[in-house]
């Protein structure tokens, strides 16, 4: 039993840091600032959820599981609220997103390198 | 802004929204202490108190910050979005690994048909919590979107999430 609670723990801890890794690669390589933050939204989501629940595993009785969990539901909380601000804040001061940069065609001057 | 607000006889019953207050208040604040000698409950007891005081002078009390008509749908509806929110992140990280000749990055306006406030805060909400969707401005009925790829604006636009919203309110 307790080795069933271990793997599945390590496998939540795995996966959780794979999904975190990915969004940290994605904000990375997508080409931009609202593509970006899609990324994000994994690490937000998914992959500090997987790593949360890989913790509760690891100490499956006392208060400290519910501590995990209230951290878990804080996040999905208030990440979207974060994200939702940070884009509204950056559509408001103009900046364009990509695929309609593409369709004006040459108007403004690619921020990328 | 007190001299705003409508007269007392319209003014809702808030006595359940207040013992709804209190009692998850008690519970987060018990579950997070840990210690439960006389001294500390009670001094819990005067913070928890002072809480609904204060909530009660921003009246912040009402159907919006303790929304009990939801309290049985909810349940149903978080277990479908979790299930929505694994397939969506599947999705993004594989756009992340394939490169960005895989994404099609779309900004466009979608109708969000919800009557009540609390419900559209739920739509929008839901799709900036879903990786690959962000709502970046809610105006009336519609909800600006900008999304990774038209797969996701597609699947928005087929309103499966909208209409459980919608469900949600009656």
């Amino acid at each position: 039993m307790e080795l069933i609670v271990d793997i599945s723990s390590a496998l939540c801890l795995l996966l959780g840091s794979f999904l975190c890794l990915s969004g940290g690669v994605g904000i990375m390589r997508l080409p931009d600032f609202y593509t970006r933050m899609h990324a994000v939204g994994v690490t937000d989501t998914l992959g500090a959820g997987l790593i949360l629940i890989g913790l509760m595993l690891q100490n499956p009785e006392g208060l400290v599981e519910i501590k995990l969990l209230l951290i878990l539901v804080m996040t999905l909380f208030i990440s979207p609220v974060a994200s939702h601000a940070l884009a509204k804040a950056a559509l408001r001061n103009h900046l364009v997103p990509l695929s309609d940069r593409n369709e004006n065609n040459g108007g403004t001057e690619s921020s990328k390198p | 802004m007190p001299e705003n607000k409508s007269p007392d006889p319209e003014k809702p019953n808030l006595l359940p929204h207040t013992i709804s207050l209190f009692l998850t208040l008690s519970v987060f604040w018990l579950l997070n202490s840990g210690h439960y000698t006389l001294l500390i409950l009670s001094l819990g007891l005067i913070s928890i108190a002072l809480v609904l005081y204060i909530a009660h002078r921003m009246d912040v009390v009402d159907h919006e910050s303790q929304p009990l008509h939801l309290t049985l749908k909810i349940p149903g509806y978080f277990l479908w979005l979790t299930k929505e929110m694994i397939l969506s992140n599947i999705s993004v990280v594989k756009h992340i690994w394939l490169g960005n000749e895989t994404i099609s990055p779309v900004l466009t306006t979608i109708k969000a048909n919800q009557k009540t406030d609390m419900g559209k805060v739920i739509y929008a909400n839901s799709i900036t919590l879903t990786p690959g969707t962000v709502a970046v401005d809610l105006v009336g009925d519609q909800i600006t979107v900008h999304a990774i790829s038209r797969e996701n604006i597609a699947a928005l636009q087929a309103g499966e999430m909208d209409r459980r919203v919608c469900r949600l309110e009656d």
